[in-house]
């Protein structure tokens, strides 16, 4: 092999490099981007990075459907008649290079006004004028310089799309009120006496009373409806002392500020507010070009091609029809289920079911939706609305809908602050008992002192802080976490439930071998000879697999049978390749799709599909093995069961020819006897499972793309890692509850000065911020430490 | 002393003012994408053509070729 990289996408170019300019380029694609762009004076694209480009998929009539106004006005966000301007999802955007060559763009069409790109979101914004261009020839434009737009029927119903900013304004809001407060007040810090203090400090107070009024209506409100929410439902969560601390803390300080009867702490209360909202915002990493929430809308194409008396005609897929018929290029998802009227069918449904092996329908057999058609165009009857397609039922189930607002509160910080409430109370009580027999007007003073002291400040931030950054840890190292609670869950977890195909083995490299007596060299040569007249997709992937030299004598009599096989004789000797029906055999007939041979009336075997397990699988099942129950559920048939009993340790659970019903049911069944499931998987067919199980990890070898409804995304490659992250993630809960400790010896300090009534402002004020920033610093090195140390 | 009630009040009608600022900014989505502009910053502006000695002998081959046909 040599060793060329491509100069556009950095792939080997193989034996035959493509030379041009004295470049080489793997294929045609990659070297006429480099044309386009070359020619149009865009060639620092590779000054930027090494190989930054990918290979460009080909167009063909893909975006036909772009000339439907309809589909158009749907995508585009706005329009005066003039420019209009939209916006697209490119998953291929992956460097600073890509940022460069699409902000670029009016060089390569001039009716482009702009273009900007939004990378962390990977997506693209583009005004352009509506009378010199079209929105199909910017997007074939982009395609054609491998920046291929994501174009779903989710880009449809953009009204979803809408980030919620409220959390940035509560604590910019939070912020502004501590800073300034914190000047204000500042001389009653130490001045007791001093003449000038007596006389303005009821001005500062009164500003200081404005500046805290919304930060308690409106910074602090989500703690009073969670701590709400939560004691409705008889859970006293973490929120619960916090809003308490919070309301206790204003309204005393309210209170003294007009009677001035002593100290306010409007400071502590803006500065508790800003430090928990702080640790809230850390908690919310999202990963924005990553969609923990897909449904089928993500999957489905935006239009799809009607036939309408004999034309063809592109209509949004919303209004697709029972009796409509479709037509079905090569690589385009059924969106609907229908019966096959004309071509061959070849659909891949290992989207759906889990099977890698492209099923073959012939005229007249249904087709359900989901499927991916390779090969020659079809044509289909709908028989089945889209809301109504085996597909979208999938999805219809309950686990998709289910309520977390509990899920979400029992933490492990709520878990402690049971007893931290209960425990606050009764100090609470008994020292307002003991001021009350010695000193009665000291009684409120002493009890609210407790209160607000009590205020589980540090205790509220161990663990976002702690999460928040682990999050930020897994992210570097690929694996997208949907929010800060999954870690917590992992750490519980003590069954995993593996999907099989495309989990532990992987999906594009299913390669065929052969079953039945070994064929010879000459058998081999007449087979490839035979083959490579034939164009279907199963003879183009058998001719891949085969790799001895074909004759070159000419065939004789060769007869391609639609969807059934291919004859011909070759050297005297008669060759029959195609199904069991086909070389009239009785053997073994499954779903699986399975080629059989036949020379001179001797059947000699068949090709079949066999699966590439990923790398490591035995290491990765041994080690979870000794800490976890695992259990395999796999779509395809008993095909590899005795292989799999080899590597898996003893005692997992094999389950075969699973339907995604029957995964989601024995999650559920599992989660019934008391276990807390991870459920990793891959398609779409174990979006229940995954949505059920307490864990859901979706495996993908391209995280961009597809993965189905799940609580974290990690990329293919990483799937030996799974033990180490599962460790890190006990560790981290570790750190908690260390941190929980330290700031519990916070609150026994602070509790001494609440019950001997000696709580100033500035006791309050010093320790309030320090006990929140040294938790936030403890966590943050120790997790950092951990992440360093398992890797 | 009195004015101090003037100087405080502007103080925080100052400080008010940024806030208000940073709520528009954050609005318009000044804070939705923050590593772009890093990167959009250090491109050139104009884009340089610098044809190498291997693109001028195929641009050369090309006419000779367009020539003959």
């Amino acid at each position: 092999m040599s060793d060329i990289p491509c100069y556009h996408c950095g792939l080997d170019c193989g034996k035959n490099p493509i030379v041009f300019n004295e470049k080489n380029f793997c294929c045609n694609g990659c070297k006429t981007v480099y044309e386009i762009l070359n020619q149009n004076e865009l060639s620092c694209y590779y000054d930027m990075e090494n190989s930054p480009g990918q290979i460009p998929n080909e167009i063909k009539g893909k975006y036909e459907y772009l000339n439907n106004p309809e589909i158009v006005e749907k995508l585009i966000e706005f329009n005066d008649g003039n420019i209009s301007v939209v916006e697209f999802y490119i998953p291929s955007i992956h460097c600073s290079a890509c940022i460069w060559v699409l902000e670029n763009l009016e060089k390569l069409n001039p009716a482009i006004v702009n273009s900007m790109v939004n990378f962390p979101n990977k997506t693209i914004r583009i005004n352009f004028k509506t009378e010199h261009t079209t929105l199909k020839a910017i997007v074939e434009l982009l395609t054609s310089i491998a920046y291929e737009p994501y174009i779903s029927l989710e880009d449809a119903d953009k009204s979803a799309k809408k980030v919620d900013k409220t959390l940035i304004y509560q604590l910019g809001y939070a912020a502004f009120a501590f800073g300034n407060i914190m000047l204000l007040a500042f001389p009653e810090y130490f001045e007791k006496d001093d003449l000038w203090l007596e006389h303005y400090k009821y001005m500062f107070r009164y500003m200081m009373l404005v500046l805290s009024i919304p930060v308690v209506v409106y910074s602090a409100k989500d703690y009073f409806i969670t701590a709400y929410k939560g004691l409705k439902k008889g859970i006293l969560s973490v929120d619960v002392p916090i809003a308490l601390g919070i309301i206790v803390l204003f309204a005393r300080s309210t209170y003294e500020a007009f009677l001035d009867d002593g100290v306010v702490f409007f400071d502590s209360l803006s500065g508790l507010v800003f430090f928990l909202l702080l640790g809230r915002f850390f908690q919310q990493k999202t990963y924005n070009f990553l969609s923990f929430e897909r449904d089928y809308r993500s999957y489905f194409p935006i239009a799809v091609t009607k036939i309408v008396n004999g034309k063809e005609e592109n209509v949004p897929v919303q209004s697709v029809k029972e009796g409509d018929r479709l037509l079905i290029r090569n690589e385009e998802l059924i969106p609907v289920d229908g019966i096959l009227i004309h071509g061959e069918g070849l659909l891949d449904y290992s989207f759906v079911t889990g099977e890698s092996v492209s099923v073959y329908k012939a005229n007249g057999e249904k087709v359900y939706a989901g499927g991916k058609q390779i090969g020659g165009a079809i044509e289909i009857d709908v028989i089945n609305k889209i809301s109504e397609s085996y597909l979208t039922e999938l999805w219809s189930n309950d686990v998709f809908g289910k309520d977390t607002f509990e899920r979400d509160l029992k933490t492990v910080t709520n878990n402690i602050s049971k007893y931290f409430t209960v425990v606050i109370l009764i100090i609470a009580a008994i020292a307002g008992t003991f001021w009350f027999i010695h000193d009665a007007k000291e009684t409120i003073g002493v009890i609210s002192a407790v209160l607000i002291i009590a205020c589980p400040c540090a205790l509220a931030l161990s663990a976002p802080f702690a999460l928040g950054n682990m999050l930020r840890i897994f992210g570097y190292r690929k694996l997208y976490m949907k929010n800060a609670g999954v870690i917590e869950r992992m750490n519980k977890i003590d069954h995993i439930i593996f999907d099989k195909t495309g989990t532990i083995t992987t999906n594009d490299s299913s390669t065929l071998s052969f079953e039945g007596e070994e064929l010879t060299l000459e058998e081999l040569q007449l087979v490839k000879t035979l083959i490579r007249s034939s164009n279907h997709p199963l003879s183009r992937a058998l001719n891949d697999a085969i790799s001895v030299e074909p004759f070159l004598d000419k065939i004789e009599n060769y007869q391609e049978v639609l969807g059934k096989g291919i004859s011909g004789i070759i050297q005297g000797n008669e060759i029959k390749i195609g199904s069991a029906f086909f070389v009239e055999t009785k053997l073994e007939q499954n779903l699986n799709t399975i080629i059989f041979i036949k020379i001179n009336q001797d059947i000699k075997g068949y090709f079949r599909s066999k699966n590439v397990y990923r790398e490591d699988v035995e290491n990765v099942f041994t080690q979870l093995g000794k800490k976890y129950k695992l259990s395999i559920l796999s779509g395809d048939n008993e095909g590899e069961k005795v292989y799999l009993e080899k590597i898996l340790p003893v005692g997992t659970t094999l389950l075969f020819s699973q339907t995604p019903q029957n995964k989601l049911d024995y999650v559920k069944k599992l989660q019934e006897e008391g276990s807390h499931v991870l459920m990793v998987g891959d398609g779409l067919n174990d979006a229940g499972a995954l949505a059920q199980s307490n864990v859901g990890i979706a495996i993908s070898e391209n995280v961009n793309v597809f993965s189905p409804a799940c609580d974290a995304i990690m990329e293919a490659k990483l799937f030996n890692k799974l033990p180490k992250f599962l460790t890190l993630s006990h560790k981290t809960i570790q750190i908690i509850k260390w941190s929980f400790k330290v700031s519990f010896t916070y609150n026994v300090v602070g509790l001494y000065f609440a019950v001997t009534a000696q709580l100033t402002p500035i006791v309050a004020a010093i320790l309030m911020p320090l006990s929140s920033i040294s938790i936030v610093v403890f966590v943050t090195i120790l997790t950092n430490f951990y992440a360093k140390r398992i890797r | 002393m009195e004015v101090i009630y003037l100087t405080m009040t502007i103080t925080v009608i100052i400080a008010g003012l940024f806030l208000y600022l940073f709520f528009v900014n954050v609005k318009k989505g000044q804070y939705d994408d923050i590593y772009t502009p890093s990167v959009r910053m250090l491109f050139d502006d104009e884009l340089v053509k610098e044809p190498t000695q291997e693109a001028k002998k195929e641009e050369q081959k090309a006419a000779e070729v367009k020539k003959d046909s």
